[in-house]
């Protein structure tokens, strides 16, 4: 993004890495919900919608 | 707020450990085809023969990456006046930086707006100089703004992501409005309402650039309105002139902390400002690398770190968010490099600040409606 960056580690790269045009978001948070899978299901997903919200509202990021 | 994820949206902490350099301002010429009246260049410009070459910018960028360096801003004067901008995009591109254009538009037409897209180029950011083609060609001083219509309209074509920046002044700020409009009906995804800072050209106009108070906060209505309206479909950023503000700006984000500059002929600089500052002698890229004048050049020493601070920033809890405001504007308005920046609620000379606004909003209102005796920026030979 211009004038800002984004420090991604652990599960925030995971999700970056899927933006990529070709992941749908219930892909991401299939994939995640595998990776972590001692976290509660539903809390990573909720995190993961919540941080494409965030994305999104900042313009970093599109849905198609 | 998102207990499983760190977003990063928060202000590092001063150490005493040296930071990489984040972004490169490559200031690639004082060229431009424009004289605004606002402009930050200093008022001595570099002539076209001191410029670097194609080759020593490559290097610089390639050097860049290496210290740790994501993104460049290329910029100027207007940087497209670069007969090789096109190679320099490319080769920013292969440095894998982040190639960010800070442009008029012009000379720009669509063929060369696709060269630059397809060289590598990720981001546009346009310049406006008003609403209407009247006030924007009195403020740069040139016909322009017809032309960059055009830009916006060619951009929609491409797969660049776009800002478009709107420098706001008291000649202007009445056409916020009118700004969001043409803003609104482009590909822009990012939108600055950037607000005059004095320096360089700006500072000389000041006198014919400050908006009032008034003018001031109805614009800080409109903007907190409009964001929330076009929340996820463009993003504003605005900041008022900090003239007005109760606390100064963390500038460049701290001195030598995350941002450098080139200048056209290879000066290295903590700010595009710097060179106001008396006693500071600046490194040259020809003659030494990217991270040894970052991490050892004494001008990019000097003010870094809490050592050189005076009372009240020395032992204030806000140190570690502003870095002490701007040296350049301490130096401006008070004659010392190292005092409290004046424009802080905190610096005992904010009365200085507060005379010029004094003298501003208790001038009769007539005095808005005529055409200013601008000093307008000329071309360097």
């Amino acid at each position: 993004m211009p004038e800002r960056a984004l420090r991604l580690n652990g599960p925030s790269l995971e999700i970056i890495e899927r933006c990529d045009g070709k992941h749908t978001v219930q892909q991401i948070v299939a994939d995640l919900q595998k990776i972590y899978s001692k976290a509660e299901p539903q809390k990573v997903e909720s995190d993961i919608l919540g941080y494409l919200a965030l994305l999104h509202d900042q313009r970093a990021l599109d849905f198609t | 707020m998102l207990p499983l994820f760190r977003l990063l949206n928060r202000h590092n902490r001063m150490t005493t450990e040296l930071s990489n350099p984040l972004a490169l301002i490559a200031e690639l010429t004082h060229r431009c085809p424009l004289h605004c009246v606002y402009c930050s260049n200093p008022l001595e410009m570099q002539s076209r023969q001191n410029e670097l070459s194609t080759e020593t910018w490559s290097r610089v960028f390639k050097e860049a990456a290496a210290a740790g360096v994501l993104q460049v801003d290329f910029t100027g004067g207007e940087p497209l006046a670069r007969a090789d901008i096109i190679e320099l995009v490319r080769a920013a591109r292969a440095s894998g930086l982040y190639v960010n254009l800070i442009t008029s538009g012009l000379p720009m037409d669509e063929t060369k707006l696709g060269a630059l897209v397809e060289a590598g180029l990720d981001h546009i950011q346009l310049s406006f100089q008003g609403a209407r083609e009247e006030i924007a060609n009195e403020i740069s001083g040139t016909k322009s703004h017809a032309h960059k219509l055009s830009v916006l309209e060619w951009l929609k074509q491409q797969r660049v992501a776009v800002t478009l920046n709107f420098v706001i002044h008291r000649r202007n700020i009445n056409q916020l409005e009118e700004m969001l409009a043409i803003a609104e009906s482009s590909s822009a995804t990012r939108i600055e309402f950037a607000n005059v800072q004095y320096y360089g050209w700006a500072f000389a106009n000041r006198e014919n650039l400050l908006p009032t108070r008034e003018q001031v906060s109805n614009s800080v209505e409109f903007m907190k309105r409009e964001q929330e309206r076009l929340k996820g479909r463009i993003r504003i950023e605005f900041v008022v002139p900090d003239y007005y503000a109760k606390y100064a700006k963390p500038c460049m984000g701290g001195w030598g902390r995350k941002l450098l500059l080139i200048t056209p002929s290879g000066d290295a600089l903590p700010c595009h400002a710097a060179q106001v500052i008396p006693g500071l002698t600046f490194e040259n890229v020809k003659d030494r690398s990217l991270r040894e004048i970052w991490e050892k050049s004494v001008a990019f020493q000097k003010f870094r770190g809490e050592d050189w601070m005076q009372e009240p920033c020395k032992t204030c809890d806000r140190r570690e968010q502003d870095f002490g405001g701007c040296r350049c504007q301490a130096l401006l308005l008070t004659g010392d490099a190292s005092a409290t920046d004046p424009v802080c609620s905190l610096a005992p000379l904010r009365p200085k600040v507060d005379a010029i606004l004094e003298g501003l909003n208790t001038a009769p209102p007539a005095e808005i409606f005529v055409k200013p005796n601008w000093l307008y920026r000329p071309n360097p030979s």
